[in-house]
């Protein structure tokens, strides 16, 4: 039997980026409520239930970006020009999160500083990253295997709408994530920016899904069309299910409900973008097929990966067991 | 402001500025990786907790080196794209696999396993919390392994086709990988991780030393920094040596930038010093050795080299860089293998912990390796040009189609933001290696994170310096 290569990869690379998405959003988000909280322990107590997994949760956006440039070259290729700005603040925004989790620690004078880069940067990353995303879902004009359009068409009305979504959006996985890891205090506060932030994500994903059909004739008919138009009436239901998991699950305290429901709040969405899209990787011209790689290519990496890739999900899934549960103030550490 | 200034320039010294602040990272973190591994595996082994001492001691700058070279190195990734985007096109279905392995075995391993490291000791206990450490070296190792593929298959491509639409497309992924320069490229590199770390090492011992002969982790430490110099820096100049002849073999024009030769001779000198001079080919105040040239290059005194003028000029790398950070480097790899001697003579006197200029030479040579790394590095990569896949594809026909302000904007930020960052970084960096190795964790530290339950008291290890404490 026949494999299509490009397909496969295209789900895995979008398999890559959901995983990036839901792991490292709720980092940048509880990077994102750092400030809100004033007193340094509790700070202290923030960042240390994200340093054991961070880096690994960065991971997957490299293997999103490299991915890309292994399978889909012509995507990255178009893609990274096209959303030149943008990505170059994400790069530096993590640039100033990442060090701050280690800098914050070895220093007492400057330590307000790594706060303001640690919440600056996650906030940057994240606003950058929506502002992308809303781009790429617009559309992006390719003319002969180049990037054709202007250095500003990433800036738009529309663009800034999903920014600010996945700002609110990560932060509430960032505040289920603390209701999830933390007790007393922050856990409350927690609790708090989770209805507010949550009932906001719900509000800005209502408005994204109602623009993004008229910004295009594709999405419009592929919303509205048999049979995808089964999951245009399908997703939305499950959206509002998890919507009311995760509103219950703050209103009895529970830890886990409210983190597990606002991930399928992203998987959902994640799942409505991808409906948008196929066949296409760089929209609204090139393929899946057009963009990737010879099957030599594909093929190659796709038998390590075959292999690799259970094994990276084993062990990251090992690392998260080994900080499980409520990270403790007192023992001053993870 | 930037509408005077030419893209691809800006693009180059963006590549040129990043990759350099990158590489030093991982050139310490490499080796630091391998160095933590040994120190738990000797405590475990020997029983002897000054060998954990010295591993807390390292695992704390470790895990700034390795989250400055984390944040870097993301950059690189997606510089490819913003960048070089018809180089990522054209070369994407040949390299790109081999760093979305790196990708797939190397970052993922590091960083799965470096929360363990760093904070789980007390959660898995020492034998798990070795796999860890030894899993995040052994990852180190392997991205070493697929970049150092990838940079040599640019530099001497091989295995590939090109498509219909001007790809370059793998035919044998062996060749690709095992390409004519990787197996040198690859010991020389890892090597040079090695020393690196070695004399930083060395310099910190020693720096405490100085400060307390009988400090014993400060004497651990420098014992085994400058076994490493006494060992590994005359290996690695016969290292260098061959990846030396393998460039001759592939890559002529850089050799002859590297010598200094415009002219093609039989017999060539060795030249020292001089001033490499684009203008009349020539060397000005060229101190040289007869023949030597001839001699190491090919083996015999008469052998003929060839000199720059082979190439037309626009197919010549500029000389005067290459020139002398190849003589940065070479000079820098002597010193070291001196200092290994030095220490060696020392050492078979029995009297290793008792010169204090030797201690200076090695507090002097603390930065050596990177110096040498990076010199290395521009040797390599500007001896290249003007190419970007070596003989086939220019470096001015790999540039994205990107306006000079946009590559210029970024530019100034990187440089603003690098500065910063990186700045404080290494700051914290020395004032870490600042505190004494054998009482800085007995202190309270700055960082709740990292002191907790490791206190080097009891001699006995396990449980009751462990207690295993799960949440």
């Amino acid at each position: 039997m026949e494999f299509d290569l490009a397909f496969i990869w295209a789900a895995l690379i979008a398999f890559a980026v959901l995983a990036y998405v839901i792991l490292d959003g709720f980092d940048l988000g509880v990077g994102m409520l750092f400030l809100f909280f004033k007193r340094e322990q509790d700070r202290d107590l923030m960042m240390n239930t994200v340093t054991p997994v961070w880096d690994g949760n960065e991971t997957w956006l490299v293997l999103g970006g490299g991915g890309l440039f292994a399978v889909f070259p012509l995507a990255y290729a178009t893609i990274m020009p096209a959303l030149y700005a943008p990505l170059i603040a994400m790069l530096l925004g993590l640039v100033f999160r990442g060090v701050a989790f280690e800098f914050r620690w070895r220093t007492r004078r400057a330590k307000f500083l790594w706060d303001w880069a640690f919440a600056g940067g996650s906030f940057i990353a994240t606003f950058a990253q929506g502002i992308a995303l809303g781009a790429l879902v617009q559309g992006i004009e390719v003319i002969n295997r180049a990037y054709a359009g202007g250095w500003w068409d990433w800036l738009t009305p529309f663009s800034l709408l999903t920014g600010a979504a996945l700002v609110i959006g990560y932060t509430l996985l960032g505040a289920t994530w603390l209701n999830m890891k933390t007790d007393g205090y922050v856990q409350q506060r927690a609790r708090g920016y989770a209805r507010v932030t949550g009932a906001a994500t719900l509000g800005l994903i209502g408005a994204v899904s109602l623009w993004t059909p008229f910004l295009n004739d594709v999405f419009l008919t592929r919303w509205f069309a048999w049979p995808t138009a089964v999951f245009s009436a399908i997703v939305p239901v499950l959206v509002l299910l998890c919507a009311w998991a995760l509103f219950q699950g703050l209103n009895n305290q529970k830890d886990y409900v409210p983190f597990l429901a606002s991930l399928g709040i992203f998987v959902l969405c994640y799942v409505g973008i991808l409906i948008s899209f196929f066949p296409y990787m760089v929209p609204p011209s090139v393929t899946i097929w057009d963009a990737a790689a010879p099957d030599a290519s594909l093929g190659f990496l796709l038998v390590g990966t075959a292999v690799l890739l259970p094994l990276i999900v084993a062990y990251t899934g090992y690392a998260y067991w080994v900080f499980r549960g409520k990270t403790d103030p007192t023992e001053g550490y993870h | 402001m930037f509408d005077n200034f030419d893209a691809a320039l800006l693009a180059r010294l963006q590549f040129a500025f990043t990759v350099s602040f990158h590489i030093v990272f991982p050139a310490f973190s490499i080796g630091l990786a391998s160095y933590l591994a040994v120190l738990e595996g000797l405590w475990l082994w020997r029983k002897d907790d000054a060998f954990l001492t010295i591993f807390n001691y390292w695992k704390k700058i470790f895990a700034v080196a390795f989250g400055m070279g984390v944040v870097s190195g993301i950059v690189m990734s997606y510089q490819f794209g913003t960048n070089w985007s018809v180089f990522s096109d054209k070369a994407g279905p040949v390299i790109g696999p081999l760093m979305g392995y790196e990708v797939l075995t190397a970052f993922f391993l590091e960083a799965g396993f470096l929360g363990v490291m760093l904070f789980g000791l007390n959660r898995v206990g020492p034998r798990l919390h070795f796999f860890a450490t030894s899993m995040v070296a052994f990852g180190t190792l392997l991205s070493a392994f697929w970049i150092l593929s990838v940079n040599s298959w640019m530099q001497t491509p091989t295995g590939y086709g090109i498509n219909d639409v001007g790809q370059f497309v793998p035919l044998d992924w062996w060749e690709v990988i095992f390409n004519p320069s990787f197996p040198y490229r690859l010991v020389h590199m890892v090597l040079a991780a090695y020393l690196t770390t070695a004399f930083v090492v060395g310099g910190v011992g020693a720096w405490h030393l100085l400060k307390n002969r009988d400090n014993r982790s400060a004497q651990v430490m420098f014992s085994m920094a400058m076994w490493m110099a006494t060992i590994v820096a005359p290996v690695q100049i016969l290292a260098g040596d061959f990846h030396g002849l393998n460039t001759l073999d592939h890559q002529p024009a850089k050799i002859a930038a590297m010598e200094g030769h415009y002219e093609t001779r039989h017999g060539a000198p060795l030249i020292l010093f001089g001033l490499p001079n684009d203008e009349t080919e020539t060397v000005q105040y060229a101190l040289e050795i007869p023949k030597l040239g001839s001699m190491i290059l090919t083996h015999a005194w008469d052998g003929e080299v060839k000199g720059l003028k082979e190439w037309p000029k626009n197919q010549r790398p500029p000389v005067a860089i290459v020139f002398f950070s190849f003589r940065v480097m070479v000079g820098i790899g002597f010193a070291m293998a001196a200092v290994g001697l030095w220490s060696a003579w020392r050492r078979l006197r029995g009297d290793l912990y008792n010169s204090r200029n030797l201690y200076r030479a090695a507090v002097l040579m603390t930065p050596a390796g990177f110096i040498a790394v990076l010199a290395g590095w521009i040797t390599t990569e500007v001896g290249r040009q003007p190419y970007t896949v070596y003989g086939l594809l220019s470096t001015a026909d790999s540039i994205s189609p990107i306006a000079a302000p946009a590559v210029g904007g970024s530019l100034i930020a990187f440089i603003i933001v690098y500065f910063a960052v990186f700045t404080a970084g290494g700051f914290y960096i020395l004032r870490l290696m600042g505190k004494d190795p054998d009482t800085a964790l007995a202190t309270v530290d700055i960082g709740p994170s990292r002191t907790a339950g490791i206190t080097p008291g009891p001699a006995t290890r396990g449980e009751s310096v462990l207690p295993t404490s799960n949440s």
